[in-house]
């Protein structure tokens, strides 16, 4: 078992290591989530009433945009060099490399939410230390990035991998952006916890199905 | 540029999971695979002993690369039985991927490591024991001491293609697959890649190369099979035919140039 | 193929036997869809429409099913048929999805002033209609049969096991702002959904049939010539 987890982590560090040497795909994310967050901010009249209904929105557009950018990303680099067929010809069965891969972008989204949340909540003007918030984002994240990493396996073996991600992600997700947009609404307004933890439970509903489910059929994507 | 010998001249161990009863470690018993509703592999019946260097030479489209990755358990044949180290390539592909090692066209290298980075990369994904021991015996069996630490992005593709090398017998597998590894390099590059076939046969690994160079295929290879439209239609000896004689058949099956 | 001509006979006659039962199964649907069954109170004639638009719906998520069970068959047995399968009911299904959205608002409009309501089965039933778009799409840009077929059939699992919290979640929503296409159903409601289910049920079913005659025929063709080579 151990082996399995050390291969696991073997993949996710690869992709730190080549990010943390590059730093092209971070850069590129955290800007954009916060060029999104401040041009809604154009798009809406900041007033106060409606701040509260209109901010989770804009916080979730920004996240799941820029999650399709860099999920995008995640599997071209593979294609280089063939790197992806080197991965498959590692004595690993072929979920290692949907978990490894899936750990790396999670770890990737998780830092660029930590970075832009704080912006968001101070350009909306709302309180910054929400605890709850935390778990929402984590829940959704692993949420889009579970449908994501498999979706972006698929987008890359074809020829219009650009734009098939998002066609094929967005549909898929919805379940996760509403309860996302939901909870953090709640949770910013200061909701009751029952109503937010209905939402929370749809999110975990989601992260279970969807966890277990593409580790299942990846092997089928990046088969020859 | 040589290849430290020692250490690969050992006598492959291919043991533990050795199913001894069968005397191949590479069989395919009517191989048929299709891509796109076009059949590329049309049946396919290939032995090969341990030791055994075979060369696969055939035009472009003959089914060359489609049979190495189905080989390797890229790919999922169609139809017909396939085993290595005997071992079935349905059921024990992980396994299987173990013993095997590949040199391809790709480098399968990530640019932004080190040539240390990706070494112990691929050392962790095959379990190689004593790793750091190993990668310096590898690096050096490949010439590349030097250049360790330094980003493979910045490795000519000779250099790529001799850490590429370096990666493939980084778990010593006892099969060797090569597929077309001829391509791009220099004169330097491609005198190592002839020394490290050498080197291979004479440490009894079991090799499966396809090539364009029919050169590889009459001095060095054991057997030379050529691939047409998705079929074996020549499968000789190899060290000592004539080169003259290799591509008077070439042509005469194929009705291609050579 | 050569299929013994008592069997070929068999098939042709539950065929002509399938179609004449669709045919009468549909004109009894409209017989009780505009004659029989009476007006409704509140949103009067134009709540006709819900017995097509609802059995349209079903039949749509039966379609989407059908490729969920195909698409796991063909990944299990490779057996081009199953993807066959998965693939007519996938257009069968999208088209029958476009009615459905069309004939909602064309509901929605006299009743409730607007296009478009916002309604769960609504809402639903467009994210199905893009997930199964991409179920579509992946085919075309695949680039290569075998693998398009692959990846639609991992598509087709993922997507349909999407749907129940697809609904789930956009039912969740909207109890804030209830705006329901429904109907509360009497009798003779009950009698003429019911019929209109099965009427479309079979429609699909023969349609279903008759793409995966032409598909299998194509199929068969392009082994025939290839196995010349």
């Amino acid at each position: 078992m151990s082996g399995y987890f050390a291969k696991v982590f073997a993949i996710l560090w690869k992709d730190i290591l080549s990010e943390l040497r590059t730093r092209e795909t971070a850069s590129a994310v955290l800007v954009f989530s916060i060029l999104v967050i401040v041009i809604f901010n154009f798009a809406f009249e900041p007033d106060s009433d409606t701040i509260e209904t209109v901010a989770p929105g804009i916080l979730w557009v920004a996240f799941t945009f820029s999650g399709v950018l860099s999920l995008n990303r995640t599997f071209v680099l593979e294609k280089e060099k063939g790197c992806l067929e080197g991965l498959m010809l590692c004595p690993v069965s072929r979920e290692v490399i949907y978990w490894g891969k899936m750990a790396a972008s999670l770890a990737f989204m998780l830092i660029v939410e930590a970075i832009a949340t704080p912006v968001f909540l101070i350009l909306f003007d709302l309180p910054l230390f929400v605890p709850e918030l935390v778990l929402v984002i984590v829940l959704a994240t692993v949420g889009f990035v579970a449908v994501g990493t498999l979706l972006s396996a698929l987008a890359t073996n074809t020829r219009a991998r650009d734009t098939l991600l998002p066609i094929l992600f967005f549909p898929l997700v919805v379940p996760v952006i509403i309860a996302a947009v939901k909870a953090s609404e709640t949770v910013l307004s200061g909701g009751a916890w029952d109503e937010m933890s209905t939402w929370l439970q749809v999110m975990a509903a989601f992260d279970v199905v969807f966890l277990v489910v593409p580790s299942l059929v990846f092997e089928f994507v990046i088969e020859e | 540029m040589s290849i430290a010998a020692d250490w690969m001249g050992k006598r492959a161990i291919v043991s533990d999971d050795y199913r001894g009863d069968t005397p191949y470690m590479i069989e395919a018993e009517g191989l048929v695979k299709s891509f796109g509703g076009r059949k590329v592999l049309r049946g396919i019946d290939l032995r090969v002993k341990e030791g055994e260097c075979v060369a696969v030479i055939g035009p472009n489209g003959a089914g060359k690369t489609t049979l190495i990755k189905v080989l390797t358990t890229l790919s999922r044949p169609l139809a017909g039985n396939v085993r290595l180290v005997g071992m079935d390539i349905r059921k024990e592909a992980v396994a299987i991927r173990r013993k095997s090692g590949i040199v391809s066209h790709h480098t399968f290298l990530y640019d932004h490591l080190t040539a240390h980075e990706n070494l112990k990369f691929y050392g962790k994904m095959y379990d190689v024991p004593d790793l750091d021991k190993r990668i310096t015996e590898v690096i050096d069996a490949v010439g590349l001491r030097a250049r360790l630490h330094d980003r493979v992005g910045t490795f000519s593709r000779g250099m790529q293609q001799r850490l590429s090398i370096a990666r493939a017998i980084l778990h010593d597998p006892p099969i060797m697959f090569l597929d077309e590894p001829e391509t791009g390099l220099d004169q330097e590059a491609l005198a190592m890649l002839s020394g490290l076939l050498k080197t291979l046969i004479a440490g009894k690994r079991t090799v499966l190369m396809t090539t364009h160079r029919f050169e590889w295929g009459s001095e060095l290879a054991d057997r030379i099979v050529i691939l047409h439209s998705g079929k074996i239609v020549f499968d000789e000896p190899g060290r000592g035919m004539e080169l003259s004689t290799l591509r008077e058949s070439y042509r005469r099956l194929t009705g291609a140039g050579s | 193929m050569q299929k013994g001509s008592s069997v070929k006979n068999l098939n042709d006659r539950l065929e002509t036997a399938l179609v004449a039962l669709g045919f009468a199964l549909m004109m009894a649907a409209l017989y009780l869809i505009f004659i029989y069954v009476p007006t409704e109170k509140e949103m009067g004639v134009i709540q006709r429409i819900f017995y097509i638009h609802v059995p349209l719906a079903w039949v749509a998520f039966l379609a989407f099913f059908i490729v969920f069970i195909g698409s796991i068959l063909y990944l299990w047995k490779r057996d081009e048929r199953w993807d066959i399968l998965a693939r007519s009911s996938a257009q069968i299904g999208v088209i029958f999805t476009t009615l459905v959205l069309v004939t909602g608002p064309i509901w929605a409009k006299p009743v409730w002033g607007t296009w478009w309501t916002w309604d769960a089965r609504l809402t639903a039933s467009l994210i199905l209609w893009l997930t199964y778009i991409g179920y579509l799409l992946v085919r075309s840009y695949a680039g290569e049969e075998s693998r398009g077929a692959r990846m639609s059939a991992v598509l087709g699992i993922v997507g349909f096991v999407d749907v129940p919290l697809v609904y789930l979640s956009i039912k969740l929503w909207r109890t804030q702002h209830p705006r329901e296409l429904v109907s509360t159903l009497e009798g003779s409601m009950m009698l003429t959904l019911m019929v209109s289910l099965a009427a479309f049920t079979v429609l699909y079913i023969i349609l279903l049939r008759q793409t995966t005659a032409v598909r299998q025929l194509e199929a068969s063709v392009r082994e025939l010539k290839d196995s010349q080579q």
